[in-house]
């Protein structure tokens, strides 16, 4: 008979390996972005160049940079400087003028002639904030609302909340969020409408993001809710916890250690997806409460044409997703021993 | 190590009603288990009793839907833990076990009772055990639940219960997750789990039904073995005569969620009053012996629950219904009544009419 | 109703459940009606007692595949050398324990599974490797019942469609009509004729049953494969379900093979019995001697180990009893030489380097075995006790991986 947990060796192999695949999956990214980005304004005929000088251009302006981002190099070599500044740095020369930028390097912004990175991670913490910050109410909220009404199947709670889920999953964010901030904000003012950073003041900025918090928690919420229902409701109906009952376990630690543990196991599956799926709705999130986050930053970018800053965006989400992928992948092996890491 | 909080009594238990029933170890008076559900009222189990004594096993035999499952979770008290509103089972009666009743006593106290004082086996070990937790925390987690100890020696506990129903290197297999046993030996943890508090009531749910033949023969000996050693009650449920035959001292025959027949092993095979009973023996094919005839089973299919025929349930498919006078079948609901020593029928058949059709028509053809 | 026999060989096999497209598969599959109303089954039948059915050296290996690429590591070796005939006529009995590879056996002799390797005749024709076309015309002659009633049957089609579907998918105009000859075959198997255009789940699991033999019936087949099929239903169902193949076999003239993992129901259907162990036949003989005399330890062992329904003979039974040890191993990685030998109480050093072969050893009495039972001794020579060694090797095992266990726990708490 095979044993099938896994040791920590077996682990570390399976992290490396997933890493491993992780840069790989990243770099294509990174070509398919790139090569959107960067060729097609070429095959259509448009000079990447004049994006940057803008339309007043003069020839000698579009010279310069041309030279400053190796527009006249070779498409590969441009791929090449490109993955260099990532994990080098760069130094954009040219036009009379020069620009550092140090690794990781994404680029400088069209319009502003900012650099990328800088913006990002001024802006990574407010989104960041909003997903977890929402994530956490959301978990909490949907599962034990799920829990209860599963365990209570049929009473008034369970119709409640779940007609209330119901509402949640077919409301639109920014109806929502507009009707949440025109009562509790400007009606009442409950909470702040205006973002502070968290440096600045601890309470202000808990106090602005409550709002988007909850509506964006209340979309994810409804359906983790759902989930959890129908999950708990199969689980509790399961031969093993027919058995726990039957050892004499008291009824709430049937529900807590032997009852939740296999409900988790779609819910975590369900938060992979969904952390790739957040971004979409943290953009709605973001405008509608005016939070100067990457969904701000990229809806700008994407009117404004500002290539290298949704590259860099792109980049950066694509990455987080990656990332709470594999950890959820892990988790998922912790909770169940059959799935195993290999 | 259990028997000192055995013998204390509980507050809530009705200790000053000492029924005539608490004479047996196991005593169930009348027991009624309802579900309500959308298409009515589903009669599961209406209106059963038997007694067990320490020491004997009772073999409950019938087949799907007769209600032998349901009355061995009634028995454990497993139909109202967690259940809210509509859906709760309505039961009625009485069980009595070691002079103390269940069916009213305090929730929290039965609750106490399950895994130390009486405890189950079920059908499919795969499906029984927690498929994330190790053999070994699920057997002590069912004996700390009970004992006081830490987790050291219960684990010790876990191990030498897993070594005494032949899991061999049992150190070892104590971390092993049930996904990674055999069948048989997953039905050999489950028993081990079932046995950790020394319980004096076992009640094994067709504790063979999912397991291969030559797994099931070892299964059945270490039941029997164990219950030689451990002295306790054992009820074995299932649909087959064979398993019956090997583990059970008496015998209750159970037909839409009622008894037809009850009495010692040897009655029940081989002087059975009931004409359920017969249909049942001549439907079996048998290992033992030639039967190049054909069978000579129950025609018809078992009754709807929610839809019990009145009179005697088995009236339908009986072909000896219209043998008492009038329509006494189809009306009247026969009495569980004494054939012979400890020997019980549910049949509106005269006496002489039922040994008549046995000796001649049923006995020659089995 | 619209026409719902028509949708039947017209629906994708992907809504239905496997074992229902499988059933479909084994009536016909992309049933062209036109083309099969051309074949005419010409072949006399085989007289009573003629080999109907031949199957040589038999073997189905699943491959076992790993990653990205597919690439196999290993192969489950389900059936891996079956030898034996079907006689016109008789009930061949297949049984075995799970995993010994009986169902896989049964889907590849009707087909529904092509073999890795060995020949399957069909009234001395070849057709293990026959394609969909290819064997269409025998799917009139070789039909399957399944075991499980309630997923063999399409739900969303009235018994009346799912019980002609054959003719559909066959071309066949039986005489006096579809719907008159669904109705007798349904009469023949015991249900209301009346009952043509109710829906599968309006029947219980025996009436179901009973609506699969239907089927399996309508083209009037020569051989009829039974997986299991009263395993899933209530004893005295069951009991009606056994009376009725064997009437049938008895006015249609059919020949069976029944495969099934209960002993009892064997006995009382078959003519001849083979036990398979780990996708290997280990004994093939009449019903009588295997049960008044088998000689494989395995099949000795599997027949005591059934439990039988007479208390009084219960104490001689438990001294006979032989309870073997374990569990049977898995396919994937069967034993070397006899598979038995892991579990086998007689087991010696040939038996784990040399694989019996499956030799007659009494007339009509084959067995795969070294050192049988009621028989002399194939390996008389070779008498060191295999069991004895692995004991030893056991304990020494256990031995030395509780040393280890100490070893480890010495060094957790330092």
């Amino acid at each position: 008979m095979d044993r099938a947990t896994a040791g920590p060796r077996a682990v570390l192999t399976y992290l490396i390996r997933r890493l491993f695949a992780a840069a790989v999956m990243l770099v294509v990214i990174v070509l398919a972005v790139f090569s959107i980005f960067f060729l097609i304004p070429k095959w259509t005929g448009v000079d990447p160049a004049t994006m940057y000088v803008g339309k007043q251009s003069d020839a000698q302006a579009l010279e310069g940079i041309r030279e400053k981002l190796s527009l006249d190099e070779p498409v590969l070599v441009q791929l090449f400087e490109f993955f260099k500044g990532i994990f080098f740095g760069r130094d954009y020369v040219g036009g009379g003028t020069s620009l550092h930028c140090d690794a990781p390097c994404f680029g400088y912004s069209f319009k502003t002639e900012q650099l990328i990175w800088p913006v990002l991670t001024d802006r990574l913490p407010v989104t960041f904030g909003l997903a977890v910050g929402a994530a956490v109410i959301w978990l909490i909220i949907g599962l034990s609302a799920g829990v209860v009404s599963a365990l209570r199947r049929g009473s008034l709670w369970d119709r409640a909340s779940m007609t209330l889920a119901l509402g949640g999953v077919s409301l639109p964010i920014y109806f929502t969020g507009l009707i949440s901030l025109a009562v509790f904000s400007y009606q009442l003012g409950w909470v702040s409408n205006e973002y502070t950073p968290m440096e600045e003041s601890f309470t202000d900025w808990f106090s602005g993001m409550i709002l988007p918090w909850v509506t964006l928690a209340f979309l994810f919420g409804a359906m983790y809710a759902r989930l959890t229902r129908a999950t708990m409701l199969e689980v509790m109906g399961e031969d093993y916890i027919r058995t726990a009952r039957a050892k004499g376990v008291r009824e709430p630690v049937v529900i807590r250690k032997h009852a939740m543990r296999s409900t988790m196991t779609p819910i975590i599956t369900l938060l992979g997806v969904d952390l790739g799926m957040l971004m979409g709705n943290a953009i709605l999130t973001e405008t509608t409460f005016s939070l100067p986050g990457l969904g701000q930053a990229v809806l700008d970018a994407i009117g404004e044409r500002d290539l290298p800053l949704i590259l860099g965006v792109t980049l950066i989400t694509a990455t987080a997703v990656v990332l709470a992928n594999l950890v959820v992948d892990i988790l998922y092996s912790v909770i169940d021993p059959r799935v195993r890491l290999a | 190590m259990t028997d000192l909080s055995k013998t204390g009594t509980a507050p809530g238990e009705p200790t000053d009603e000492r029924s005539p029933a608490g004479e047996h170890y196991l005593d169930v008076r009348d027991l009624v288990i309802h579900f309500p559900t959308d298409d009515g009222i589903v009669k599961s189990v209406d209106g059963l009793s038997f007694q067990l004594e320490k020491g004997k096993t009772l073999g409950i035999v019938g087949e799907s839907g007769s209600g032998k499952s349901v009355t061995s979770l009634g028995i454990m008290g497993l139909h109202t833990v967690g259940q809210y509103g509509r859906q709760r089972a309505r039961i009625s009666g009485e069980i009595w076990l070691d002079g103390r009743e269940l069916l009213h006593a305090d929730p929290g106290e039965v609750r106490k009772l399950r895994g130390r004082e009486m405890s189950m086996i079920f059908q499919d070990p795969l499906s029984a055990l927690h498929p994330y937790f190790t053999i070994g925390k699920q057997i002590v987690e069912a004996y700390r639940i009970h004992n006081d100890v830490d987790k050291k020696v219960a684990r010790r506990r876990a191990i030498e219960m897993l070594d005494r129903v032949g899991i061999p290197q049992p150190d070892q297999r104590v971390d092993s997750y049930p996904h990674e046993f055999s069948g048989g030996m997953r039905q050999r943890a489950m028993i081990a789990m079932s046995l950790v508090n020394n319980p004096e009531l076992l009640i094994a749910d067709e504790p063979t039904t999912a397991l291969d033949v030559t797994v099931q023969a070892q299964i059945l000996d270490l039941i029997r073995d164990l219950q030689k050693e451990f002295g306790s009650a054992v009820i074995v449920i299932t649909h087959d005569l064979g398993v019956v035959a090997e583990l059970a001292d008496d015998i209750l025959v159970m037909y839409g969620g009622r008894c037809v027949e009850r009495g010692s092993a040897d009655k029940v095979f081989y002087e059975p009053q009931h004409p359920y009973t017969w249909g049942l023996l001549g439907s079996m094919p048998r290992i033992d012996r030639d039967r190049t005839d054909r069978l000579n089973p129950v025609q018809g299919s078992p009754p709807s629950l929610i839809n019990i025929p009145d009179g005697c349930a088995f009236h339908p498919r009986c072909p000896y219904a219209d043998v008492p006078k009038g329509d006494v079948t189809r009306t009247e609901r026969p009495e569980l009544r004494e054939v012979g020593s400890g020997h019980f029928s549910a049949c509106h058949l005269p006496r002489e009419d039922r040994e008549r059709i046995w000796n001649e028509e049923i006995k020659p053809k089995l | 109703m619209t026409n719902p026999e028509g949708a039947d060989a017209a629906e994708p096999a992907a809504d239905s459940t496997a074992d229902s497209a499988a059933q479909e598969d084994a009536v016909a599959s992309e049933a062209n009606a036109e083309s099969a109303a051309a074949v005419t089954m010409t072949s006399e039948d085989a007289a009573p007692g003629e080999i109907l059915l031949r199957v040589t050296d038999l073997k189905k290996h699943f491959p076992v595949t790993k990653g990205v690429l597919k690439r196999q590591v290993a192969a489950v070796k389900a059936v891996d050398g079956l030898d034996f005939d079907v006689r016109a006529g008789e009930t061949l009995g297949v049984v075995g324990e799970s995993g010994c590879g009986k169902s896989t056996m049964g889907r590849l002799i009707t087909r529904l599974l092509e073999p890795t390797h060995g020949t399957i005749e069909f009234e001395g024709r070849d057709i293990s490797h026959l394609g969909t076309a290819g064997m269409r015309p025998l799917r009139r002659d070789v039909q399957m019942i399944f075991q499980d009633p309630y997923s063999s049957l399409n739900p969303r089609h009235p018994v009346g469609a799912i019980v002609s579907a054959p003719f559909k998918l066959q071309g066949v105009r039986p005489e006096g009509g579809v719907k008159k000859e669904v109705q007798r075959l349904l009469e023949v198997v015991g249900l209301n004729p009346e009952h043509y255009n109710r829906y599968p789940h309006e029947f219980s699991g025996g009436q179901r049953q009973r609506i699969g033999i239907a089927r399996a019936l309508a083209l009037k087949p020569k051989l009829v494969v039974a997986d299991e099929p009263v395993s899933a239903l209530d004893v005295s169902i069951q009991a009606q379900v056994v009376n009725l193949l064997d009437d049938l076999q008895g006015e249609l003239g059919l020949t069976y093979v029944i495969i099934a993992h209960d002993l009892s129901v064997i006995r009382h259907v078959s003519d001849r019995i083979a036990v398979m162990y780990l996708g290997k036949l280990v004994e093939l003989t009449d019903r009588q001697s295997l049960y008044d005399g088998a000689m494989h330890p395995y099949s000795k062992a599997l027949l005591s180990a059934v439990p039988v329904p007479d208390p009084r003979g219960k104490a001689q039974r438990g001294e006979d009893r032989i309870l073997l040890q374990g569990d049977v191993p898995s396919p994937l990685n069967p034993p070397s030489g006899c598979r038995f030998h892991t579990r086998c109480w007689k087991a010696t050093r040939v038996c784990k380097n040399e694989e019996p072969p499956l030799l007659q050893l009494r007339t009509g009495h084959q067995v795969a075995c070294h050192h049988p039972e009621n028989h002399e001794d194939q390996r008389p020579e070779d008498t060191e006790l295999l069991s004895v060694a692995e004991k030893t090797a056991d304990e020494l095992d256990s031995e030395r991986s509780a040393i280890e266990q100490r070893d480890r726990e010495a060094v957790g708490k330092p």
